[in-house]
């Protein structure tokens, strides 16, 4: 889908992208991490070409980026900002219908289609004609990411898309981020130096340092096989919360118990992780969860002390392969 | 004094066509060089946000052309593109130019960089993002930008009657030179109202909503447009000859009124300020102007005096004026004074003038080569009994005079002096002496008749064929109003005159303003 070839980008003396490959396949989300001046935004915006790369290739489905007018080429990239950079002149329907008057759409069809994104996105109707200024710093996220998807490109480069929001209204827009259909079909490259929520919403992630890729690997590749020093320090402090939230239930199935017990709770299916396990004892106060097995729909059972158990084999097993 | 002292409503009304030509003109000419202003100055703030590396220089070099005095700057385009419209309206668009550029480019490299990015990433093109974003959210500083230049244009536009290009500055100049309030007001007074009206308009467009601001950017050329048109609209009469004359000769019976009463002269008139107006008759923008006998630039440019066969121009001897009170405090300084009486002819006073405004030499300098020559001039004594402040108008032959009795005044007496060189026209330094600002200044008996004592015309008529009999009126009547001495006239009569290239006064046949009339009547176009 998008292949980046021995990509640099030098500032005169400096190197902020430095000879740099990775790929991403359709529909999956590959997210940049790393500190500031890492190069990791550099990297995003050689992608739809805001900044020309010093030296290397850049393919989207086998077509060199380079050989097209970068203006089309942006119309079928769906981009989003850390500040929303949201036209603060037009109002929330017409900044999302900015890339269809570019692409010359008739009204109606933008007119449906912005209706049907502020619906996905839950911003009511009653802004549609309100300008930027008059919403909260979580709508104007959700409007720039309106208008990043209004086209409906098949891919998508987010920029610390939810830098800017604070911890409550971002877990929020994590959840829906999840859960939003218009998301699944398409190929996303997002960039954070937000080591939770690269964990969280990435199924590949590429650790950058000083220009360079340090680790391209699954959530679970980097915290159970930090490849060097640098990765495993970097995850170091929030360490026992990632492997909460990467660790599946599914990951501890052999090490739970097959006999089922009595419990009150409806079954939890086994694709949720280790983090929601633990919080239906928590909030069910419950003795024991039931799990259903995602494949086979077989139901295993689990006191907390089980449960623990399981987590602490599976981690011991991956230290040692 | 007049019968019936005129209220400023009265003269307006009387002046009704020449206040609704000036003010048309006005507006015309603020907004045609507003308009090149913008159409140059826009495209050039944009230009230079493309090119960073040229906005120094050209933000420079606007600042400059800003800081030039606006009378030099009118005086510099003379040369280039001589009188009239042309260089009064690239004079203002040159002083309209910074703000326009300057508001432009601040406006453009301050919208949100956030916002350029998204543009651009979205897939517009450069020009989209131009119009699209940049432009409209700079839209609020570069409106205030061209409200500066407006306001900036409307009060530099009165200058550009120094130029024969009009406007309400022919009301107020006269009116300065004339002693006339009334005429200083009626100019004055409709274009400051212009500035605040023209600024509020702008205001109020500039307030309308963003979503309105298209048909705002519609509107404002239109608009220019629409008022440059205005400039175009007066038409002065054509005639064989242009005629330029200074605003204080076109209010003055003694001079365009009288032309136009005793001689019935009609020739195609522009107004013009003495400065210019001697050069642009030698390189033939005008043919006939009004100048004064003694000016030094009549032997400079090779010009002469029409002979005024009809006695319209009253004399104009020179004699220092004091008042009464600076007489008593200084009692040497009447007799030192009058030492220069009588010492100064017609021709010794051309060449002197010849030497300060054509050769360029200093005041100081002539006076004292002139003191020396005639033997009357003693070192200064460096005494401290006292200082006379001393006055002149703002032109070479009074700041000669003025340097003359300052030296007199230094090397006769135990007074210290100052000077107040350049005091504007007859009404500041006038003003001045009431005031009791300076101590005494040299004034024409022509001047302190006419514009000062203002009696009626028959009177005026009785009395302006004789040198002593308008000396004699004027020396009573300064005593009774305002308690100033006439001193013993210096000697030469720098009087009113109507000047013509030699050459073509000489082909044309043309000697008195008879002839001139003459002339133009039996050559109608």
């Amino acid at each position: 889908m998008i292949k980046v070839q021995h990509l640099s980008k030098h500032f005169g003396t400096l190197k902020a992208v430095d000879d740099i490959s990775f790929e991403v396949a359709e529909h999956e989300n590959l997210i940049l991490l790393g500190t500031s001046g890492c190069g990791k935004t550099t990297t995003l915006k050689m992608i739809n070409r805001l900044i020309e790369p010093s030296a290397g290739s850049i393919f989207i489905n086998g077509k060199n980026i380079m050989e097209q007018p970068p203006e089309l080429l942006r119309r079928g990239i769906g981009y989003v900002l850390q500040n929303n950079g949201l036209f603060p002149h037009y109002t929330v329907a017409e900044n999302i219908g900015i890339v269809p008057q570019l692409l010359k759409w008739d009204k109606k069809r933008t007119d449906n289609r912005i209706a049907e994104l502020m619906e996905k996105l839950h911003l009511t109707r009653e802004y549609l004609h309100a300008y930027p200024r008059e919403l909260s710093g979580g709508q104007q996220q959700r409007v720039g990411l309106a208008r990043a998807l209004v086209a409906d490109p098949e891919i998508l480069l987010m920029d610390e898309p939810f830098g800017a929001l604070d911890n409550v209204t971002r877990s929020k827009i994590h959840a829906e981020f999840k859960v939003l259909d218009e998301l699944k079909r398409k190929t996303i490259i997002m960039v954070t130096h937000d080591v939770q929520e690269a964990f969280a919403l990435g199924d590949h992630i590429c650790l950058m340092n000083k220009g360079k890729i340090i680790q391209d690997g699954t959530p679970a590749e980097l915290l159970f096989k930090p490849k060097n020093d640098f990765v495993r320090h970097f995850l170091k402090e929030q360490k026992l919360h990632l492997e909460f939230k990467t660790i599946s239930l599914d990951d501890l199935w052999e090490w739970l118990p097959s006999k089922q017990k009595q419990t009150t709770t409806k079954p939890l299916s086994s694709a949720a992780d280790f983090w929601t396990g633990l919080e239906h004892f928590k909030f069910d106060d419950a003795y024991a969860i039931s799990i259903k097995n995602k494949g086979t729909s077989v139901i295993k059972s689990a006191s907390f002390e089980e449960l623990m158990s399981a987590f602490y084999h599976y981690k011991k097993q991956q230290s040692h392969e | 004094m007049n019968e019936h002292q005129q209220t400023l409503w009265e003269f307006m009304q009387q002046q009704s066509d020449k206040l609704l030509t000036q003010t048309l003109q006005h507006i015309g000419l603020t907004f045609i060089s507003l308009l090149i202003a913008v159409l140059i100055g826009l495209p050039l703030g944009i230009f230079i946000t493309r090119k960073k590396q040229f906005s120094g220089p050209v933000l420079g070099v606007a600042g400059v052309l800003q800081t030039v005095p606006s009378i030099a700057l009118l005086g510099f385009m003379i040369p280039l593109l001589g009188i009239g419209a042309k260089p009064a309206i690239v004079a203002l668009l040159l002083y309209a130019l910074l703000p326009i550029i300057r508001n432009t480019f601040t406006g453009i490299t301050g919208v949100d960089a956030a916002v350029k990015e998204a543009a651009v990433a979205m897939g517009m093109s450069k020009w989209q993002v131009l119009f699209k974003v940049e432009l409209p959210l700079a839209m609020p500083v570069i409106f205030a930008g061209i409200r500066t230049a407006t306001v900036i244009t409307v009060g530099v536009a009165t200058l550009a009657s120094y130029i024969a290009a009009g406007g309400l500055g022919e009301f107020i100049f006269g009116g300065i030179s004339l002693n006339n309030t009334n005429m200083i007001l009626a100019g004055a007074i409709p274009a400051a109202l212009l500035a605040i009206i023209f600024d509020f308009l702008l205001s109020r467009l500039q307030k309308l909503n963003i979503k309105k601001l298209k048909t705002a950017t519609l509107t404002l050329p239109l608009l220019l447009i629409l008022l440059s048109s205005f400039y175009l609209l007066p038409s002065a009469y054509g005639s064989k000859l242009k005629a330029g004359f200074t605003p204080e000769f076109m209010g003055r019976q003694d001079g365009n009124l009288g032309l136009i009463s005793k001689y019935g002269l009609k020739i195609q008139t522009l107004v013009i300020n003495d400065a210019v107006m001697y050069k642009a008759c030698y390189e033939q923008q005008l043919d006939v102007i009004s100048g004064y006998s003694t000016d030094g630039r009549l032997k400079a440019y090779d010009l002469v005096v029409l002979d005024d066969n009809k006695f319209i121009f009253p004399p104009y001897y020179a004699a220092p004026i004091v008042r009464d009170d600076a007489l008593k405090k200084f009692p040497e300084l009447e007799v030192t004074l009058n030492l220069l009486s009588g010492k100064i002819n017609d021709s010794i006073m051309t060449a002197l003038n010849y030497r300060t405004d054509y050769l360029h030499q200093s005041p100081e300098r002539v006076a004292k080569d002139f003191l020396v020559a005639n033997k009357l001039y003693k070192p200064a004594r460096g005494g401290n009994a006292g200082i006379v402040r001393i006055g002149s108008k703002i032109f070479g032959e009074q700041y000669i005079l003025a340097s003359i009795y300052s030296m007199l005044i230094k090397g006769y007496t135990d007074y210290d002096v100052s000077t107040k060189t350049g005091l504007g026209g007859t009404k500041i330094c006038f003003d001045a002496l009431t005031n009791n600002q300076i101590d005494f200044y040299p004034e024409y008996t022509g001047t302190g008749l006419l514009a000062i004592l203002q009696p009626s015309t028959k009177i005026i008529d009785s009395l302006t064929h004789s040198k002593k009999a308008t000396y004699d009126f004027v020396q009573k009547g300064f005593e009774a109003n305002y308690q100033i001495k006439w001193l013993k006239p210096i000697g030469f009569n720098n009087a009113y005159a109507l000047m013509m290239r030699k050459k073509q006064a000489k082909t044309l046949n043309i000697k008195t303003i008879s002839d001139l009339k003459r002339y133009l009547e039996t050559n109608r176009r």
